[in-house]
C-alpha cells in the first residue's frame, strides 16, 4: 500500500508547463510581438515618469529659442536635443509629456469599453431572447455610425475636452467588446462544464463570471490591445480637429494642431507628435498581432 | 434566400428608427438651447424666442417632437440650416458627390496596390517579400491619417511642388456642375488643362484616404489566400500541371476573393470616418469638412441631419454587403 502511494508521488512532478509559460513560449516566437511588447515597454514608462524624464517643464517658454531646429541641423544646440516649437517650448518635453496623456486616454478607454462592454455582452448571452435582441439591436445602431464622426458629435455637444474624448471613444468602442464577449458564451453555454456547475448549482452571476468569463477571455484581451491603439488614434484625432485635449496641454495631436501652419518653415515641430503617435500605435498592433497568435490558435491569420 | 432577405430587412427597421432616435436625442435633450446658440451673441428679444421656440416645435412635448422628426425623415424632411437657411437635405446631396469621387478613387487605389500585395505576400509566404510587404501594411494600417497627410503635403506640395495643397480644381477653371465629378465634368467642359488638374488635386486625399483600406485589404487577401492556398483542389491543380501563375491566379484568387470584397463593402464606416481628417485637411469641399465645419457653427440640425445621412449610408451599404454574401455563400443564411 505504501510503495503504491509513493510510486504515484514519483510519477507527479512531470506536470505541464503553467498558463502563462506557456503563452510566453508561443508569443516569443512572434519577433515583432516581442519588439512591440518592449516599445510599449519603454512608453509605459515615461509615461508613468514623465515628470522625471523630461529635462523641462512641458508648458514653460523659452522665449529666445522659438522655432529653432533639432541637433543634429545648422541652428540647434542639444539643449533642446528635438528643437522648441513655434512658443519656444522644448519638444522633447512636451513629446514625453504627451506619452502620458495618450497612456492614460488607452488605459482609460480599454477598461471603461471592456468593462461595460463584456458585462452587456454577458447578459446579453445569458439573458431572455428579448432583452437579448434589445442590447443588439443597440449596439448595431451604435455601430452605424463611423466611430469618429460619433465621438466627434458626442464630444462637441459634452464640450471638447480629453475626458469627455475618452467617454465618446469609450462609449464608440464599446459594441466590439459586447459582439465578441455575446459570441463566445453562446458557444460556451451548452458546453458540459457549463451544465455540470448548473446542475450543482451555480447562481446566475456565478455562472456568469466564474464559470464562463474565463474561457471567454482570449478574444477579449487581443481585442483589448487593438482597441488601445484605436483609442490613441482617435484621441489624437479628436485633438487635431480641437475636440480633444485643449492647448496647452501636450497631447499629441493637439500639438500637431498647433503645429498645422508652421508645416513649411519648421518641419520638426509637425514630423516628431506624429512619429511619436505611429510608433506608439505600430508597437501596440504588432503586440496585438502576437497576442493573438499565442492567445487563440484558432484566430492564427498564418 | 427570401426568408435570409426578409429577416436582414426586418432588422433594418429598428435600427433605422434608432439610428434617428440618436441623432434626434443628440440636439433635444442634451443640455444646451439650440436657439440661443444660433442666436449668437447678439441675443434676441423674449417675443422672437417665442417665435422660434413654436416654429421648431419645441413648445411640444418631446415624443411628438420625434415623431414630427421621425415621420419628415421619412419624406426627405431634415430641417434647414441655422446658417445658410437651405434645406439640409439639399446641401447634403450637393456636396455628396465630392466625397464619393474622393471615396472611390480612394478604394480604388487601395485595392489596385493592396490585392496584388496580398496575393504576391501569400504566396512567397515567411519570405522576404512577405515580411516586408507585411511590414508595410502595419504600418500603414497604424498611420495617423492627418498626419500622414502633412508630410505628404510637407514632400509633394511644399519641396517638390508638384500637387496643390487645397481644394478641387484651380481657380483658373470654370464650367458647370453635370455630374458633380471633377474628373467627368472637366472632361465635359473641354477646357485643356481642366482634367490635369482636377487630377493633381485628388492624388494627396486619395493616398491618405485609402491608407488604411490598403492596409486592411492587403493583409485580409493575403490570409485568405493562404486558407485557400491549403486547399486539396490547389493540390489537385498543381498535381495537375497547370502553371503556377494560373493555379494561384485563378483557382486561389477567385475563392480567396470573398472576405475580400466584404472587407471592401464594408470599409464605408472607415472611409467616412477617414473623410473627415482628410477632407478637412485639404479643404476638400465634401460632406466630411461639412460636418466638422457644421459642427463648430452649431449648426445643429445640419449635424443632426449629415450624421444620420451618414449613418444610413453605412447601414445600407452593411445591409447590400450583407445580402450579396447571402447570396454568394449559402452557410451564411442560416444563422
Amino acid at each position: 500500500m505504501a510503495d503504491a502511494s509513493s510510486q504515484i508521488a514519483r510519477t507527479v512532478p512531470t506536470r505541464r508547463p503553467g498558463r502563462l509559460s506557456e503563452f510566453w513560449r508561443y508569443f516569443r516566437e512572434n519577433r515583432g510581438a516581442v519588439m512591440g511588447l518592449y516599445v510599449f515597454a519603454v512608453f509605459a514608462f515615461v509615461a508613468v515618469f514623465a515628470d522625471l524624464i523630461a529635462p523641462y517643464d512641458p508648458t514653460a517658454q523659452f522665449r529666445q529659442h522659438v522655432l529653432q531646429p533639432p541637433f543634429w541641423q545648422a541652428g540647434g544646440s542639444w539643449q533642446f536635443p528635438l528643437g522648441t516649437d513655434p512658443l519656444g517650448r522644448d519638444m522633447l518635453s512636451r513629446l514625453i509629456h504627451g506619452a502620458r496623456f495618450s497612456f492614460f486616454v488607452g488605459i482609460v478607454v480599454v477598461v471603461v469599453a471592456a468593462t461595460g462592454g463584456v458585462i452587456m455582452g454577458l447578459l446579453a448571452g445569458f439573458a431572455p431572447k428579448w432583452l437579448d435582441t434589445l442590447i443588439m439591436r443597440l449596439m448595431d445602431i451604435i455601430l452605424a455610425f463611423p466611430t469618429l464622426l460619433l465621438a466627434l458629435v458626442l464630444v462637441a455637444i459634452l464640450g471638447p475636452s480629453l475626458i469627455n474624448a475618452m467617454i465618446a471613444i469609450a462609449l464608440v468602442l464599446q459594441p466590439h467588446y459586447v459582439r465578441l464577449t455575446r459570441a463566445s458564451v453562446i458557444n460556451e453555454r451548452t458546453k458540459d462544464y457549463v451544465t455540470s456547475a448548473k446542475v450543482a448549482g451555480a447562481g446566475l452571476p456565478r455562472l456568469m463570471f466564474v464559470t464562463v468569463l474565463p474561457n471567454c477571455l482570449a478574444p477579449i484581451i487581443v481585442q483589448a490591445a487593438l482597441s488601445f491603439s484605436t483609442a490613441i488614434l482617435d484621441a489624437a484625432a479628436l485633438g487635431f480637429l480641437g475636440m480633444g485635449a485643449q492647448p496647452p496641454t501636450p497631447e499629441w495631436g493637439t500639438m500637431l494642431a498647433e503645429a498645422r501652419e508652421f508645416i513649411l518653415r519648421a518641419w520638426w515641430v509637425v514630423t516628431f507628435p506624429g512619429l511619436a503617435i505611429l510608433v506608439t500605435v505600430l508597437a501596440i498592433n504588432l503586440m496585438g498581432d502576437g497576442l493573438r497568435d499565442a492567445l487563440d490558435p484558432k484566430l492564427k491569420r498564418s | 434566400m427570401l426568408r435570409y432577405i426578409l429577416a436582414r430587412l426586418i432588422t433594418f427597421v429598428p435600427t433605422f428608427v434608432g439610428v434617428t432616435l440618436i441623432s434626434f436625442a443628440f440636439i433635444r435633450v442634451l443640455p444646451g438651447d439650440p436657439i440661443i446658440v444660433m442666436a449668437g451673441e447678439r441675443g434676441m428679444t423674449q417675443e422672437r424666442y417665442d417665435e422660434l421656440v413654436q416654429r421648431f416645435g419645441f413648445d411640444q412635448p418631446l415624443y411628438l417632437q420625434f415623431w414630427d422628426y421621425l415621420t419628415g425623415v421619412v419624406q426627405g424632411d431634415l430641417g434647414r440650416s441655422f446658417i445658410t437657411n437651405r434645406p439640409v437635405w439639399d446641401e447634403f446631396f450637393t456636396l455628396f458627390p465630392a466625397t464619393l469621387e474622393l471615396s472611390i478613387c480612394a478604394i480604388i487605389f487601395a485595392t489596385l496596390i493592396g490585392l496584388p500585395a496580398g496575393v504576391i505576400a501569400a504566396v512567397y509566404r515567411g519570405k522576404f517579400f512577405d515580411r516586408a510587404l507585411m511590414s508595410t501594411a502595419l504600418v500603414g494600417y497604424s498611420m495617423p491619417i492627418f498626419w500622414w497627410a502633412l508630410l505628404l503635403i510637407i514632400v509633394f506640395s511644399g519641396n517638390l511642388g508638384w500637387t496643390p495643397v487645397s481644394g478641387r480644381m484651380s481657380l483658373m477653371y470654370f464650367f458647370d456642375d453635370v455630374t458633380g465629378f471633377m474628373l467627368i465634368d472637366s472632361l465635359l467642359s473641354g477646357q485643356a488643362g481642366a482634367f490635369t488638374s482636377a487630377v493633381q488635386h485628388l492624388i494627396l486625399p486619395t493616398i491618405v484616404l485609402g491608407t488604411i483600406p490598403l492596409a486592411v485589404i492587403a493583409r485580409q487577401t493575403r490570409s485568405a489566400m493562404l486558407e485557400v492556398l491549403s486547399e486539396d483542389y490547389i493540390r489537385t491543380a498543381r498535381a495537375k500541371g497547370l502553371r503556377p501563375a494560373r493555379v494561384n491566379g485563378l483557382h486561389a484568387l477567385r475563392n480567396a476573393m470573398i472576405p475580400v470584397v466584404t472587407v471592401i463593402g464594408l470599409s464605408v464606416g472607415t472611409l467616412l470616418a477617414g473623410a473627415i481628417l482628410t477632407e478637412t485637411i485639404f479643404s476638400w469641399p465634401g460632406i466630411g469638412k461639412w460636418m466638422v465645419d457644421s459642427i463648430f457653427r452649431r449648426d445643429y440640425p445640419v449635424v443632426q441631419g449629415g450624421l444620420l445621412l451618414i449613418a444610413l449610408m453605412v447601414m445600407i451599404v452593411n445591409l447590400t454587403v450583407d445580402l450579396l454574401y447571402g447570396l454568394i455563400n449559402p452557410k451564411i443564411r442560416k444563422r
